[in-house]
């Protein structure tokens, strides 16, 4: 049960073994993976959109899409055939090639991502000894591709959230590659397939450094991918809807499933490498491992519905004068405790940690203007 | 297995001759962010090459560093500086036949010289770990190692000056 | 990297550079300039990659040179550009043939 997926690609290939050449054989095991992880990329993304609207529907003391098909399900295929079919408007002083590439571009590195996941045992599609880093490469060249769709759309507000998004984006990266240097040194490969294997005894959340790592991680991914409540490049009621303004149809939809893959993504790379990947118990890897995904989907779904969304000066203040400086200490605290080992270690760790959090809140409070005197003409 | 081997060699070829067009491009479009583009274009064929040369850690370093941040710093100069049209370059053309003379003089030349010698690779190279290559980096080249990183710090705080608007 | 033979590896990283070149050469805008200047660092940069399977020195060593010149590069190219802003504000343009003020 827990090898399923491996066993049903193993048959397969057996099949095809049986009346066809060497080469072949190889080929078509790569084309398996390959289609498995673009079929399995669009139909999560479809899904999402409905579970995102159905929970937040819920928190918003609602019910969210019911009308097509049971609960909703078929909405995501009413939705997709709506956006097919929607006409597809290029404004007049665009620039047409880059307004045609930068939906297909941002789709590319989405799905590039899922080759270094770890969906179970022995079921990562590519096991690199440098996945984490692929990672990392691929979510950074996100950027140049938003750049792209504004500047290409010749719109001042398409323009003006492209450079907005680029700027939380890159901000966030480097708090984000820095909260993942704990987990390097406690492992010592880069290998994601590694990571989780590192991980039998002790899930890295339960360590102080791993704590903080995991939600300094999740937060600047959520910031990565756009999401609430760093949303401010897409809000609608701030600056029309940012780098997408001015994309319609079926371009709109490869930017919202690129969004959507790369929450996933985020999700499923905090479960690896802070919660144990497929590690668990009782049930198969790959069950655990969508359990894991999913309850941090669902806690980003939560934020959305739940927290107001920061002011552009907020975020990069939140990114470079709190998160980046805990970040580094982090790495510290981390080798505090791998260096000492035992509860010496953990609880130097500890210290340091809880120290520099609330240091760092406090030299970051926000200016609260002082109560004013008023003196009345009497 | 052959003709695996045929598909991935001529996958280098392709990844090569675009490289090789794609810098063709990033000099001579006069439409600047099309040359920012295809200069990225450039740089993932050139982490292509660095994967099929055996140095995967590289090829992730280039597109992280390069394609990532140095792409975004060349277009938002570019995006920051080009607010009227972009002005297409008025060279004469004499002058572009000459430049064009003389570099394929000089690449002939050289292209004669790396085909004269007779290159032996050495044979019993694996691929390079990661942390063999950390482990070099942080006993034999820890000098050139914290040399950079303190340029890295004076090229930040020098950026951020220059670029600073006046205080008026 | 023994599935092509090092002379194409060193052919191409020389059309890198010779178009480089030819950028540095013929383009009038700074950043033009500079986007030249990139392209003629990374074939450097190939070249060292390739020398590190040809010669009999420690394996790691093109590797990590060639990481410096990446690391290297973008230090330069980030102070370049800060300069063309800086350039720009003052002459409101960045076409190399009008920062003209030193000329006699």
């Amino acid at each position: 049960m827990d090898q399923l997926f491996v066993n049903l690609k193993n048959m397969a290939l057996h099949l095809i073994g049986v009346f066809a050449p060497d080469w072949l054989v190889s080929l078509s095991s790569i084309l398996i993976s390959v289609g498995a992880m673009t079929f399995l990329g669009i139909f999560i993304m479809m899904y999402l959109t409905l579970m995102e609207r159905k929970v937040i529907g819920r928190m918003q003391n609602r019910i969210g899409p019911n009308r097509v098909g049971k609960w909703g399900l078929l909405q995501p295929v009413a939705d997709a055939i709506k956006m097919l079919t929607k006409e597809d408007i290029v404004p007049e002083p665009a620039d047409r090639l880059l307004h045609f590439l930068a939906p297909v571009m941002i789709v590319i590195p989405a799905l590039l991502i899922f080759a270094v996941i770890p969906f179970g045992r022995n079921m990562t599609a590519l096991d690199l000894n440098v996945g984490l880093l692929y990672f990392f490469a691929m979510s950074s060249t996100t950027t140049m591709v938003i750049f792209m769709a504004g500047w290409g759309s010749r719109n001042k507000y398409a323009s003006l959230g492209g450079m907005r998004s680029v700027a939380q984006m890159i901000s966030y990266e480097v708090p984000m590659v820095l909260s993942v240097v704990p987990v390097l040194l406690s492992v010592g490969s880069l290998s994601t397939g590694k990571i989780v294997e590192a991980q039998a005894d002790l899930w890295f959340v339960l360590t102080p450094w791993g704590f903080f790592a995991c939600v300094i991680f999740f937060l600047c991914g959520v910031a990565e991918c756009n999401r609430s409540p760093f949303d401010l490049p897409e809000a609608e009621s701030e600056i029309v809807a940012g780098f997408h303004t001015e994309f319609s149809g079926m371009k709109f939809a490869l930017f919202y499933m690129a969004e959507f893959m790369n929450a996933f993504s985020i999700a499923a790379l905090t479960a690896t490498l802070f919660l144990g990947g497929w590690q668990g118990p009782l049930l198969p890897s790959w069950l655990w491992f969508i359990l894991k995904t999913y309850s941090l989907l669902f806690v980003m779904m939560w934020f959305r519905g739940t927290l107001p969304r920061l002011r552009a000066d907020q975020m990069m203040g939140l990114a470079w004068k709190f998160l980046l400086p805990l970040a580094l200490v982090n790495i510290l605290a981390a080798g505090l405790h791998l260096y000492l080992g035992g509860p010496a270690g953990f609880a130097s760790a500890l210290i340091i940690l809880l120290g520099s959090f609330m240091g760092l809140s406090k030299v970051n409070r926000s200016y609260v203007p002082e109560k004013r005197e008023y003196v009345l003409a009497d | 297995m052959e003709s695996l081997q045929v598909l991935v060699k001529a996958g280098i070829y392709i990844l090569m001759a675009a490289g090789s067009l794609a810098a063709i491009g990033a000099v001579f479009f006069p439409n600047l962010f099309y040359a920012g583009l295809s200069l990225a274009g450039v740089l993932i064929c050139v982490a292509g090459i660095y994967l099929s040369a055996g140095a995967d850690f590289l090829a992730m370093v280039q597109i992280l560093i390069y394609v990532g941040a140095v792409m975004t710093l060349i277009i938002y100069a570019i995006m920051l500086t080009n607010i009227e049209e972009i002005k297409v370059s008025h060279l004469g053309i004499k002058q572009i036949l000459l430049s064009i003379l003389a570099v394929s003089g000089f690449a002939v030349l050289t292209a004669s010289a790396i085909l004269s010698i007779d290159w032996r690779p050495l044979s019993g190279q694996n691929r390079l770990e990661v942390h063999e290559l950390g482990a070099a980096l942080m006993s034999r080249y820890i000098f050139p190692f914290e040399v950079l990183g303190i340029l890295l710090f004076a090229v930040l705080i020098g950026a951020i000056v220059i670029a600073r608007k006046d205080k008026v | 990297m023994n599935l092509i033979p090092t002379e194409h590896y060193l052919l191409f990283a020389l059309v890198l550079f010779a178009a480089g070149v030819t950028g540095i050469l013929t383009r009038r805008n700074v950043i033009g300039v500079l986007i030249s200047i990139e392209l003629m660092l990374n074939a450097a940069a190939i070249n060292l990659v390739v020398f590190s399977h040809t010669v009999k020195t420690a394996p790691e060593t093109g590797q990590l040179f060639a990481f410096f010149v990446i690391a290297l590069a973008a230090a330069g190219a980030a102070v370049g550009l800060a300069i063309v802003l800086a350039l720009y504000r003052n002459r409101h343009t960045v076409q190399t043939d009008e920062m003209n003020l030193l000329k006699w």
